[in-house]
């Protein structure tokens, strides 16, 4: 007696639904899949870039200082004849590093935090609540601000600074999807299947929220960085000659009013580009995970 | 001579543009209303009811179209028609009310004001009387103190009120045409039966005729003249409301005729006639074993909740804020002291409307709450004490499972059915290895009627009968000796739900277990339950065997419950809707 | 009937005010944390970098650094209460008196730029929502998602090269006024409105342009998330029962769009304002930087550089009081909005 089920659908697992899924959405949205391209573009930009650049991007030579782009400085040099387009690669490992880092900590942090507020409820929801909403007290960036400012004038703790401040965005959304879940029905089944609560909720609710809360990651990845990045911009955290894309649209400042636009220029569009590519995917990756929240 | 019908659709053909190309709702249906007629249009999910009535009032979603055929209503063409003329029909002489009525009503806008814009729109009223035009609008739907009731907003009424006020809104400009949108489902069933004799009357007073959208088939014979049925997006039949009631022709509109839980019917006689078994019992009447105690006892069993607005820090806040002393009661009981018993073998019914505490009971019983007082002793142990956490960890847990009501809601989104049924076995049993279970996985999933190609699938993949399916198989996979089934029709199609029913007593007989069956469909109940506890406000109001609190019930509200069941009724002289009191 | 919204709305308005009391009270003891947290010695912190060892002791025994973390407070608390933010290393002045006469040049540029992003996003959002799939919809799906991409910095300095130094139009980034011309005599200490109270054009057109660059910097920086909420709470609610139930009864697109679309779609809107002003309270900082702006933030930002750690600590205080003020106000006059909010049980 052969069974007698389609293969496509005996070789159907929640994976290979979700990729086809996703191919249809790139085809649908085409946006999304150059955004893909552009965010694979900058990792290779960031892992490989300081070996493949063609100047040392702290090598100082004042003969060529202020050069507009041209063919042997496609960016350009700036006020210490460095090499802008060197600068602006190697700037792209500081930022993605620094961004990879506080959003990977605030997941962790916030996410575990979140759900165990939403799904033990109690005096953990008391807690992870009084914790996020004295930090949504503050404006997120002076509370940033703040923290770099009272900690030290350095890259770590512009990155737990960082995390601070999205702790509560994360705690929320994970705490209200933990929420949602704790009552659904296959929630219940679960405890009376003879579940534990942990065992529930490592097999149960995380897996449901994971997806939503990697949209979460990617969304907020942008924002790491233009933080990151303003908070280089005053002053903070990163100290010159050190490449970072906000300490350099910083030196590149003054001389954009005297017609200099070089400097600051391109280090701002890569912080654009990037940004922007990683909200395109944010946003890609949201309609994959669920197509009822789009927008 | 025949009179020009007051609404002409022929050939009518609705497309709508999906992800996966067109998809036609409707395909050449074919519908005539004449004045003051009632037509109901019968359907299950996935008919194209309702489809059909957005087309006449040419309200579809923007990927929806009327592709071919015509729709004449008075005369004016709607398919073809420019949108301002529309929309000068659209409420003036066609008037629609939903489902789900508190959800149709604007929830920052005083209902009051919300029905002068339509007066006003329609030109019916000017700013001077508007006012007082809305106010003797919500006085004929039956709201007391429509004065006062005139500045309410949607979310201070009940969803009975609500509805009068949608229906006062539909009939505000005294429209020819009512199209009713399954109006009753989601109301408790006496608010239901009072809306649709609200509407049955006032239409009738008009001379409006009405096209009554419903999946209840019952509902349509009681309250329509004409009756058409519709399946997957077709018309299979329309007739008289009595020839479709006493003598169904087609064959799906016989399905569904006696899919319908009814009066003097039997559970096989629900299924199909090529699909109903051979003669087994009906209601199986076991002799109640005197000797062994019973399965389940509850004694004054009672929850209460605090009031809304009145916990944690709030609360604290509020003690100090308040001026005059707290209110008697700050504390709700949703249970009140029941107290029932289930012996072995036995089905009883437990039966309310929503919010009567019949869930709360069932998920005490089951453990996954706790209770605020009374005893619940299973097999002679008392199990109350236990807290919900710990419960999961002992072997009592095997013997009591539970069938929830909605089956997408209660599979994890990410198993598969195996994985799901499955999930007790891993556990609570000592079955244990990969083959062991899955061979287990497939004998329940045969017990279930459940095809084995399909335990691989996700929910998403699945029909909502099939999903319930795996919730039985998962609940029974353990075999356990009671089973709390809490509304596990539901939320699915009456053929659909004539077979689970019928699944639910074999396998109540194969494996002898018992039900504690938790619903508001005294139909349903009086199908598969000997005892039935009618309950209402936390508190239990009738007990004793189905057959005589069904025939012959002494307390008013089950009479109350049992008159609100729609009866249609064939004899000479249609019973005419009582004149009803105004709610307060 | 009336009466009773009245005092309905007293009791609204003072169940608010108690809830953002939980809110300053964190907000005190963060900002009192964040000070004390210092590493190292806080004294040295507050006595500057040139500061001799007795300089330090003898601001330790100024700020009470010596005694116990809740005298420590105590204290902090109580000169809260009389305004005392400390003082500046590098002016010598109070903090709080520094931070009084800037403050109306941030609270100028900000509002100004909050204005016009509402007033564009806005009716963007709903024109979009209504023409699903036009150009305009698309349109603002681009600014939407590009918009949040921009950083602020970046965007003042792009508008600066091209609007005074390409095109000349706008003036250069050097503050409020030209030095040619004195700020009118202080009622508000908005030049707009004191240089209008004082009938005084030429000094009204002067300090508007040299607002139109910042704040049009921060305008497009708020333009996005707006829109872009303005956007999908359209959407949602016109795809509601709701409207289903208004475009039924027949009435006109007008009355549908805006009396009942329009309005439900405006609470969440109202709600997202209340982290649009969080971004718009820290881009602030960065815009003041990019344009001289003489406000709160440079103020701070100067401080930071010069290691003068009071007035940064003065700056992030009252940033968040007033954020709390205004999330205080977002939320009565979400209960305005929304009557289901109003009455609670």
């Amino acid at each position: 007696m052969t069974d007698l089920a389609p293969p496509s659908l005996r070789a159907s697992s929640a994976v290979g639904a979700t990729l086809r899924h996703a191919r249809y959405v790139i085809s649908e949205n085409p946006v999304t899949g150059v955004a893909f391209g552009l965010f694979v573009l900058i990792v290779l930009a960031a892992l490989l870039g300081p070996s493949l650049v063609p100047y040392d991007p702290l090598a100082s030579n004042t003969d060529a200082a202020l050069k507009p782009p041209s063919v042997r400085h496609w960016f350009g040099t700036d006020q210490l004849g460095r090499d802008v387009f060197s600068r602006v690669i190697v700037a792209a490992q500081l930022d993605f590093f620094i961004a990879v880092t506080s959003v990977a900590l605030v997941f962790v942090m916030g996410g575990l935090a979140g759900v165990a507020a939403g799904f033990f409820g109690g005096w953990a929801d008391r807690i992870v609540g009084r914790t996020a909403d004295t930090i949504m007290a503050f404006p997120l960036f002076v509370l940033a601000m703040g923290i770099v400012a009272a900690l030290g004038n350095t890259v770590q703790n512009i990155i737990l600074a960082t995390a601070i401040v999205n702790f509560p965005l994360y705690a929320r959304v994970a705490r209200a999807e933990a929420n949602v879940r704790r009552e659904a029905g296959f929630v219940l089944a679960a405890r009376l299947s003879g579940n534990g609560e942990l065992r529930i909720l490592l097999t149960q609710i995380l897996p449901n929220i994971m997806p939503i809360m990697i949209v979460q990651m990617s969304l907020t990845m942008g924002s790491a960085i233009l933080n990151a990045a303003g908070l280089s911009f005053i002053g903070l955290g990163v100290r010159p000659p050190t490449a970072e894309w906000g300490i350099m649209v910083a030196e590149g400042a003054a001389f954009m009013v005297s017609g200099e636009w070089w400097i600051a220029f391109f280090p701002g569009a890569a912080l654009m580009t990037a940004v922007f590519c990683f909200n395109l995917l944010g946003d890609g990756l949201r309609d994959i995970v669920d197509p009822q929240r789009r927008t | 001579m025949t009179a020009i019908p007051l609404l002409d659709v022929r050939d009518l053909t609705v497309e709508f543009t999906t992800r996966r190309g067109i998809v036609r709702a409707v395909e050449r249906i074919n519908i005539t209303i004449a004045k003051g007629e009632t037509v109901g249009i019968v359907g299950e999910s996935g008919s194209g009811k309702s489809v059909t009535s957005y087309a006449v009032m040419r309200i579809l979603d923007r990927a929806g179209r009327i592709a071919e055929g015509s729709v004449v209503f008075s005369s004016i063409d709607v398919a073809s028609a420019n949108e301002d003329a529309m929309r000068d029909l659209r409420g003036r002489e066609i008037s629609m009310i939903f489902q789900n009525p508190r959800a149709a009503l604007n929830p920052i806008r005083k209902v009051g004001r919300q029905i002068e814009d339509v007066l006003l729109e329609h030109v019916q009223a000017t700013h001077m009387d508007a006012t007082q035009k809305a106010i003797e609008l919500l006085a004929q739907v039956r709201i007391a103190r429509p004065r006062e009731r005139y500045h309410a907003y949607p979310f201070e009424l009940s969803g009975g009120m609500c509805q009068r006020v949608v229906i006062a809104l539909a009939l505000a400009c005294q429209p020819q045409l009512l199209i009713a949108d399954e109006p009753t489902t989601g109301l408790d069933v006496t608010t239901q039966k009072v809306v649709m004799d609200l509407i049955a009357e006032l239409t009738r007073e008009r001379g409006m005729s009405t096209i009554l959208i419903t999946h209840d088939l019952g509902l349509a014979a009681t309250y329509c003249d004409r009756v058409t049925v519709m399946e997957k997006g077709r018309v299979v039949e329309t007739a008289s409301a009595r020839s479709i009631f006493t003598t169904p022709v087609h064959r799906y509109t016989r399905k569904l005729m006696r899919a319908t839980p009814r009066a003097g019917v039997s559970l096989c006689d629900l299924l199909p006639e090529e699909d109903a078994a051979p003669a087994t019992a009906t209601v199986a009447k076991l002799a109640p074993k005197e000797n062994r105690a019973p399965l389940l006892v509850l004694q004054k069993l009672v929850k209460e909740y605090p009031r809304k607005g009145l916990d944690g820090f709030g609360g604290v806040l509020m003690k100090f804020v308040r001026r005059g002393p707290a209110p008697e009661s700050d504390m709700f009981r949703a249970v009140d002291g029941v107290s029932l018993t289930v012996r072995r073998g036995e089905s009883v019914g437990l039966v309310g409307e929503s919010g009567c505490g019949k869930s709360t009971t069932s998920a005490m019983v089951m453990r996954l709450m706790d209770k605020s007082a009374g005893t619940i002793l299973f097999d002679g142990e008392d199990i109350g004490e236990i807290p919900p956490k710990e419960f999961a960890k002992l072997p009592m847990c095997k013997r009591i499972q539970m069938v929830f009501q909605d089956p997408t809601d209660s599979l994890n989104p990410r198993f598969t059915a195996a994985r799901a049924i499955a999930d007790p076995i891993l556990r609570l049993s000592e079955i244990k290895g990969r083959d062991a279970v899955r061979a287990r996985c497939e004998e329940l999933a045969r017990q279930v009627g459940l095809p084995l190609d399909l335990l691989d699938r996700f929910p998403h993949q699945l029909s909502g009968g099939q999903k319930a399916r795996v919730g039985i198989a998962r609940a029974i996979a353990l075999y356990p000796e009671l089973v709390i089934l809490d509304e596990p029709t539901a939320a699915l199609d009456v053929s659909v739900q004539a077979v689970v029913l019928n699944l639910l007593q074999d396998l109540k007989q194969s494996l002898g277990m018992s039900y504690l069956f938790v619903s508001h469909d005294l139909n349903v109940v009086r199908l598969l339950c000997e005892r039935v506890l009618v309950m209402r406000a936390g508190k239990i109001v009738e007990q004793g065997p189905t057959e005589r609190v069904l025939v012959a019930p002494e307390a008013q509200y089950t009479r109350d419950l049992l008159a609100a069941i729609p009866q249609p009724n064939f004899g000479p002289g249609r019973a005419m809707p009582e004149r009803l009191a105004a709610t307060p | 009937m009336p009466n009773l919204a009245g005092k309905f709305m007293l009791r609204m308005g003072l169940k608010r005010l108690l809830m953002a009391v939980p809110s300053l009270v964190g907000v005190v003891i963060v900002t009192f944390l964040l000070t004390r947290a210092l590493p190292g010695d806080p004294a040295a912190y507050f006595a500057g970098p040139a500061a001799t060892k007795e300089a330090i002791e003898q601001i330790r025994v100024n700020l009470g650094l010596d005694k116990p973390l809740i005298v420590q407070f105590g204290r902090y608390v109580g000169d809260l209460t009389r305004g005392d933010l400390g003082n500046s290393l590098t002016t010598g002045q109070p903090v709080g008196k520094e931070i009084r006469e800037r403050l109306p040049a941030s609270a100028e540029l900000t509002l100004l730029g909050l204005i016009l992003s509402i007033s564009i996003a806005v009716p963007l959002g709903i024109l979009a929502a209504t023409r699903p799939g036009s150009l305009i919809d698309h349109a603002c799906r681009v600014l939407a998602t590009a918009g949040v991409s921009l950083p602020v910095f970046f965007t003042g300095l792009i508008l600066v090269y091209v609007f005074y130094y390409l095109l000349g139009w706008a003036p250069a980034p050097l503050g409020r006024l030209d030095v040619f011309y004195s700020p009118p005599p202080q009622v508000t200490g908005f030049y707009l409105i004191d240089s209008a109270i004082a009938g005084d054009g030429e000094v009204f057109l002067a300090s508007l342009k040299q607002l139109i660059l910042p704040v049009a910097t921060l305008g497009i920086f708020s333009l996005a998330p707006i829109a872009r909420m303005t956007r999908a709470s359209m959407l949602a609610v016109l795809a509601s029962d709701f409207v289903r139930t208004a475009r039924a009864s027949g009435l006109a697109p007008y009355t549908v769009i805006v009396t009942y679309a329009f309005r439900n779609a405006m609470i969440p809107v109202v709600t997202t304002l209340g982290m649009v002003f969080s971004f718009l309270l820290g881009a602030n900082v960065l815009v003041e930087k990019v344009f001289a702006w003489p406000g709160i933030g440079s103020f701070a930002v100067e401080a930071l550089i010069a290691s003068d750690f009071a007035p940064v600590q003065g700056f992030v205080l009252t940033m968040a009081v007033m954020y709390v003020a205004l999330n205080l106000l977002i939320d009565i006059l979400y209960g305005l909005i929304d009557p289901r909010v109003r009455i609670e049980a």
